[in-house]
């Protein structure tokens, strides 16, 4: 077999190990899940009059408020599977059958592509609950079907680039503690950028980090497909800001392993 | 003699200012079980770690399989099994899932990976357990579903690390039945261990480190040799009698509280009949008598100067 067929066969059946393990205990979904629909709940309801009116749309009030804020939850529901992709690779590392693993003629990423792909099909399955959820509080997306498989391929990218930084981040943390932690910045984000609240509505120093930070690019990409908002450059932004969070997080996630201590 | 299984020379690791290993050298041949016998902290799990490919080494050479940990790893890893300390099984799948996981992973076609799966469950009598998670098992079931993931991929070499630290008699007997089968299909096996006994009945040949090297090798016969001698120990009824005889035969070594005397002997009949020969001219009753072999307790001893490791802590 060659080292690449190979690499994909042992990826694939990581992967499955990983499924398993989310079917086996869902829990992780559901939490995938819960938080931003907490959010939402709070967001329309108890800011989303006030904040809506701000919006200035001819609507004003809640509807308005729901539409704005979907995206940027969805964006944020991300960054908190990624936390929790980083919580389960570091738990994973304190198990004996990773030394297995590294005793084993198999390829090495194929362990942390297993945990990637898991936590890809992990947060689409939640980010679904979580449309779900805003569709019931009055999110009305204008996309046609070819923008809502842009949106979800697009969902599927930024997801695989915050899951390899967070699987990163879950191996250069020496316990299972501070791996929840580390990705902390990611859940913090969006609130840092146009995710809740337009950014031309922030004070001069901390709007110019709002529009510059990866997060925004990348909500309004998502927003500009469910919502017919203009998308402008932020798309060809938001892309290379995946790119780039992918090749850092391969990279830095395949050194983390090698360089682990055996036990 | 064909080619060792395993062959180190001069082998070095430190973690930091802290030496493990240094300048171990080691031949195990192929179809042998070695033992590594050591106390904590002697480097016994560091070289099953850099054996295994999962530590590199400072320096020196290790060949394992013919390849060479550094130069070759994937070789020596299509080689060998590895059960380390803490099992490695995983908790979320069943006992039949992980042996299908490690099938998955080694390529082989289903039909194989579920004939050799099914040969394992039955011959570790784990068939009833197969479908339950490893986190409900006992440890002697945990570690013989954890020897039989390694034993998928029908390894030449096997490393054991501490193969029966923590497990109750009975699983230590199955597991040393289980090392004595794979000896029998020619498989190379290295274990460590810090029970005197199990490196007594398992190993061909036995290697004591101490230090970060060997300080001695050979047969357990052999090590055995290397003390000096056996003693016989006399008990007696009273300190009368225990003094008298400590005065007929002329040696220290009596325990005045359990009245008893130690008497070095190479444990010969002579030497037996001589020493009851004074005690009867002395008129000394013996209340009773025992003829005690050296054992590897008192090759620990006098190889490093301490007494044999505490069983029951395992090493870091």
């Amino acid at each position: 077999m060659t080292t690449l067929s190979s690499t994909m066969s042992d990826s694939a059946t990581m992967l499955r190990r990983n499924l398993k393990h989310a079917l086996r205990y869902p829990s992780l979904t559901v939490i995938v899940a819960a938080m931003p629909i907490v959010f939402l709940l709070l967001f329309v309801y108890v800011f989303g009059g006030t904040l809506g009116a701000g919006l200035g749309g001819p609507s004003g009030g809640r509807a308005e408020y729901a539409e704005y804020l979907t995206p940027g939850l969805l964006v944020l529901a991300i960054a908190a599977a990624a936390q929790g992709t980083a919580i389960s690779i570091a738990m994973d590392m304190t198990q004996g059958i990773i030394s297995r693993f590294r005793t084993m003629s198999i390829s090495r990423a194929a362990v942390l592509a297993g945990h990637v792909g898991g936590a890809v099909v992990q947060t689409l399955v939640g980010l679904t609950l979580v449309v779900g959820a805003a569709l019931l509080v009055g999110f009305r997306p204008d996309a046609g079907v070819l923008e809502w498989l842009a949106a979800i391929g697009f969902l599927a990218l930024v997801s695989l680039a915050l899951s390899w930084l967070s699987v990163a981040m879950g191996l250069a943390t020496k316990t299972v503690e501070a791996a929840s932690n580390v990705p902390m910045p990611l859940l913090l984000l969006p609130f840092f950028g146009s995710g809740f609240v337009p950014t031309d509505s922030m004070p001069a120093g901390l709007r110019w980090f709002a529009e510059h930070q990866p997060f925004t690019p990348i909500i309004e990409t998502l927003r500009g497909l469910l919502t017919g908002t203009g998308i402008g450059s932020s798309g060809a932004v938001a892309v290379a800001w995946c790119v780039a969070f992918t090749v850092v997080g391969w990279w830095w996630a395949r050194r983390n392993y090698e360089r682990r201590p055996a036990r | 003699m064909t080619r060792p299984a395993i062959s180190v020379r001069g082998l070095r690791k430190s973690f930091g200012t802290q030496v493990v290993l240094d300048g171990l050298d080691l031949t195990v041949a192929e179809g042998s079980v070695f033992a590594l016998l050591g106390p904590n902290g002697s480097g016994k799990t560091t070289t099953v770690d850099i054996l295994s490919t999962l530590t590199p080494p400072d320096a020196g050479e290790v060949l394992v399989g013919g390849a060479d940990v550094t130069r070759d790893p994937r070789a020596v890893r299509a080689a060998i099994a590895v059960t380390g300390q803490s099992t490695a099984v995983d908790d979320l799948l069943t006992g039949a899932e992980n042996l299908r996981l490690v099938a998955d992973l080694l390529h082989l076609d289903r039909r194989t990976g579920r004939a050799r799966a099914a040969d394992l469950l039955e011959r570790f009598d784990l068939v009833e357990a197969a479908a339950t998670s490893p986190s409900t098992y006992s440890g002697g079931m945990r570690r013989k579903l954890d020897l039989a993931m390694g034993l998928m991929g029908d390894p030449r070499i096997v490393f054991l690390d501490e193969p029966t630290t923590g497990l109750d008699p009975r699983s230590r007997r199955a597991v040393w039945d289980v090392v004595r089968g794979l000896v029998g299909e020619g498989v190379t096996v290295l274990l460590t261990t810090q029970y005197l006994e199990e490196a007594d009945q398992l190993a061909d040949r036995i290697g004591v480190l101490d230090g970060g090297r060997l300080v001695a090798e050979g047969t357990a016969a052999e090590l055995k040799r290397q003390v000096p001698g056996g003693s016989l120990r006399l008990r007696f009824a009273d300190r009368t009698a225990l003094d008298g005889a400590t005065r007929a035969l002329g040696t220290a070594g009596a325990d005045a509280d359990a009245l008893v005397l130690e008497v070095p002997s190479d444990g010969s009949v002579r030497a037996l009949k001589e020493v009851l020969a004074r005690l009867d001219d002395a008129a000394v009753e013996v209340a009773e008598l025992t003829v005690h072999e050296p054992d590897l307790d008192d090759v620990f001893l006098a190889l490093t100067g301490r007494p044999t490791p505490n069983v029951e802590v395992s090493t870091p």
